[in-house]
């Protein structure tokens, strides 16, 4: 089961509290899906703005990434860097 | 000293690492280059922007009538010649921006929120034609109180820029709107235990002042709109796919209606991420159906471009007495301009990142106030932060009685460590720049009178992201490499040894070229130091596709299977043992490539992870003239870890500059505001930045500790160096006159009250 790690603001909204979540997905986009039935918050909340750092590796645009058995996963805010942040592929 | 390079992997290149000649110079040098301002049509009207005189007013009416009336003026444009955009934040596959600020940044509708905010364009037959028809568009305003610092504007009692803005983040949901946009936060561990534990705890409150980019080229647009609908824009920006994109929105057009066309960039750092006139110069020429041209004069672009954020950061920071650091807080209030989107947040996640803190909090204040809408600027948000950090460390330091890099070594971040933000870092190089800058000569050089050395470090992300390339030979063997990304840093150059590497053969007769958004696959823009790493990715991916491609052209010239030919030095070499083939050199395949199957070459498009995380550690010697309060510098090194240097000189260049926009930052740079809200020295005599002879020249030591998420273990190296100098300068000062500066610029009149006010 991978983990994945919220920040204390993103998990009071919509976890209720909860900081650390146990999650049975191939990649990212059955997490999503998997995050979604339990907390729907949660997946509406990281739709937009933010990238996600599995296992340290930080992914702006997320879809296909595989997650592994013991994955740990964060979401965090867009870097964008001297740049406006953008998640777009042309 | 000089520029010094450490090696701390033994991979054996022969171009990468290299000093060719830059593909760009000549024309550069030479004034052949041609930048926004120098393209010219065949019909051309000249366009100029009608700016409001106020810090804060309503627009009751706009007539235009007078200046539509003067002769040789073909087109006037408002905020109602564009669509008025939904305030939303675009979702999915669009990017996280709302497109609604942007436009009303562009041309104001209901308010104009900064003095120098667009109201109106026109367009005429020359350009004094266009100045007095600029002058006869009639504006009624009403003013309005307005507010320029960013505590200022935190007051309940503030006037309001926007009715619609409530604070977001906070709970429970404000009632009343305000100028304060957002709250965003990172926690890790538990700070009260953490604070708890110390044996020493600094904590002190720190300014800096909004700086401009200061790019030497002005903004410069010229459009023409086709009877067909569709539109070409000739331009300098950070990202001619970015233009695109953005016009489209502001402009209610397809992606495929309009067409940009790079032109060579005179400097961006972020600054040239966002569109201001290209939208402007597109609805002037759909409007009189003449190609028009908008050129921002240096005013213009000091009053109506972004600046990055002036800042109020505190920090404090808990230690054992060994040095061992067991807590950090953090509370950043960031001015973002006239509409929401500072980089507080990225500073929040950069502060603390170099280090290996177990508890640590940050808080960040997005906020609004009547200044131009900030924009990028090399690493936004970080070097404020790090100014807080990087001089609490240095104050700790002097309590605790150590050397200040010891006292960094001893809680630097390493491969394992957990960020602020969430996430473990991978293989790092920041402990590397300590050691490398504790061992320079320069650390242990000897200080006369009135002088001081402060030492530094900052960290930024680095970034990946979309990014296109294709590889062409040509028939005489020579190599054209095509990106989708404006050369700022010397990214022409790397690009073209990239290919070299891969292809074996001279860098000389490859040819580097930026194409325009009809030529190339989309990349995303230039910046987030990203090009060298992730076009650079793409660059070798296509090289080794065409690489594939001679192997299989040898292999169908000799009758053998392809996976009996190597590629070496830039030949083909049969492996099959019992055939004896003399290799044959790509000049030859490309030769001969109409007979084997028609012209060699690879396209290649990624959306580039693996982004190695960059640090930078910079030490800086100052005197202080105790009669006038000036600070010259006289020595800094700046170290970092660049992964691979493709091109040492231009990422020397990164460092140089880098360090030299910091050392400004530091000690000149700020907008001064008269009591209405107008910017008073909107030229470069006014607005002082560093120039030569202020500076001694900047030593770098390139620390090498290859990214592993790139073939060549590039890392990116472009906003690293801006980190560390304001701390670096600061704590030099500090250090040179007995008193912690907290505030920046530290210009001689500040200085000078700080050292009469001590009865120095």
């Amino acid at each position: 089961m991978a983990t994945v790690v919220l920040q204390g603001d993103l998990a009071r909204r919509c976890t209720g509290g909860l900081t650390e979540l146990e999650v049975d997905a191939a990649d990212y986009r059955e997490l999503m899906s998997r995050l979604g039935e339990r907390y729907p918050a949660l997946v509406e909340a990281v739709r937009t703005h933010t990238a996600v750092a599995i296992d340290g590796e930080i992914f702006q645009d997320p879809l296909l990434e595989p997650i592994g058995p013991h994955s740990e996963v964060h979401f965090m805010p867009l870097i964008g860097g001297g740049a406006p942040p953008v998640r777009r592929l042309g | 000293m000089g520029n010094e390079k450490l090696h701390l992997d033994t991979h054996q290149f022969k171009v990468v690492g290299t000093r060719p000649v830059r593909p760009d110079g000549v024309d550069k040098v030479t004034g052949r280059a041609a930048f926004g301002a120098d393209f010219t049509l065949p019909g051309m009207l000249c366009g100029q922007v009608v700016r409001s005189p106020h810090a804060h007013a309503r627009i009751r009416g706009i007539d235009t009538s007078a200046a539509l009336a003067l002769p040789g003026v073909r087109a006037v444009v408002t905020a109602a010649d564009l669509p008025d955009l939904p305030s939303e934040v675009s979702t999915g596959g669009e990017s996280p921006i709302n497109f609604r600020y942007v436009s009303l940044n562009v041309i104001a509708r209901d308010k104009v929120l900064y003095e120098g905010h667009a109201v109106a364009a026109v367009a005429a037959t020359s350009p004094a034609i266009a100045a007095a028809a600029a002058a006869l568009v009639e504006v009624d305003y009403e003013v309005l109180p307005h507010v320029i610092d960013v505590l200022d504007a935190m007051r309940e009692d503030a006037p309001v820029l926007h009715e619609d803005l409530y604070t977001s983040g906070v709970e429970p949901k404000p009632a009343q709107a305000s100028n304060v946009a957002a709250r965003t936060g990172f926690t890790l561990g538990d700070t009260a235990q953490g604070f708890a534990e110390a044996d020493i705890v600094v904590e002190r409150e720190y300014s800096t002042a909004a700086v401009h980019q200061g790019y030497i080229e002005p903004h410069a647009a010229v459009a023409s709109y086709a009877a067909d609908g569709m539109a070409t824009i000739w331009c300098s920006s950070q990202g001619q796919f970015m233009v695109r994109e953005f016009c489209a929105k502001l402009l209610g057009m397809d992606v495929g209606n309009i067409r940009v066309i790079p032109a060579e960039i005179g400097g961006g750092f972020g600054g040239k991420t966002t569109v201001y006139l290209e939208p402007l110069a597109v609805a002037l020429a759909r409007k009189s159906g003449r190609p028009v041209k908008l050129v921002m004069t240096r005013g213009e672009v000091f009053r109506a471009t972004g600046p990055t954020s002036g800042s109020h950061v505190r920090v404090k920071i808990g230690a054992k007495k060994d040095g061992t650091l067991v807590a950090g807080e953090m509370v950043l209030k960031y001015q973002a301009g006239a509409f929401p989107g500072s980089p507080a947040t990225l500073g929040g996640m950069t502060g603390f990142a170099p280090y290996d803190i177990p508890h640590a909090t940050a808080e960040c204040w997005d906020v609004v106030s009547n200044r131009p809408k900030c924009a990028a600027y090399r690493a936004p948000g970080a070097p404020m932060a790090a100014f807080g950090v990087e001089s609490a460390l240095d104050e700790l330091a002097q309590l605790l009685g150590m050397d200040p890099i010891e006292l960094r070594l001893k809680n630097a971040a390493k491969e394992g460590t957990r960020t602020l933000y969430g996430p473990k870092f991978l293989r790092i190089g920041y402990a590397e720049t300590l050691a490398a800058a504790h061992a320079h000569p320069h650390w242990s050089a000897p200080l006369g009178p009135n002088q001081g050395r402060g030492v530094a470090s900052g960290f930024w992300f680095n970034i990946g992201g979309p990014s296109s390339a294709a590889v062409h030979v040509n028939e005489d063997g020579t190599v054209e490499v095509v990106t989708g990304n404006p050369d700022i840093g010397g990214s022409r150059a790397s690009m073209a040894m990239m290919a070299a590497e891969v292809l074996g053969i001279e860098v000389g007769k490859v040819r580097p070229m930026i194409g325009d958004t009809g030529q190339i696959a989309y990349s995303f823009l230039t910046g987030g130091s990203r090009v060298t790493f992730a076009t650079g990715k793409a660059v070798i991916e296509a090289s080794e596709a065409v690489v594939a491609q001679l192997r299989a052209r040898a292999a169908k010239l000799w009758k053998v299977e392809a996976g009996e030919v190597e590629w070496r030095d830039g030949h083909a070499h049969c492996t099959k043992t019992d055939e004896a083939r003399e290799p044959l050199s790509l000049r030859q395949i490309a030769h001969s490539a109409g007979k084997t199957g028609g012209p060699i070459s690879g396209a290649v498009s990624i959306n580039a992870a693996g982004a190695g995380p960059g640090f930078g550690t910079h030490l800086c010697d100052v005197e202080v003239d105790p009669e006038t309060g000036h600070v010259t510098v006289l020595r800094y090194t700046a170290i970092q870890d660049v992964g691979r240097a493709i091109h040492p000189a231009y990422v020397e260049g990164q460092l140089q500059g880098g360090a030299a926009q910091g050392i400004g930052w530091a000690l000149n740079e700020e907008y001064v505001y008269d009591a209405q809200g107008r910017l008073q020295n909107a030229g470069f005599l006014d607005y002082r930045m560093p120039v030569c002879s202020d500076l001694p020249m900047i030593d770098t030591v390139l620390v090498e500790v290859p990214n592993p998420g790139h073939p060549f273990g590039v890392r990116g190296v472009g906003e690293v160096p801006i980190v560390p100098p304001l701390a670096a300068v600061a704590n030099a000062v500090s250090r040179a006159v007995g008193l912690r500066q907290t505030q920046l610029p530290i210009s001689p009149p500040r200085l000078l009250a700080q050292l009469d006010s001590k009865g120095r």
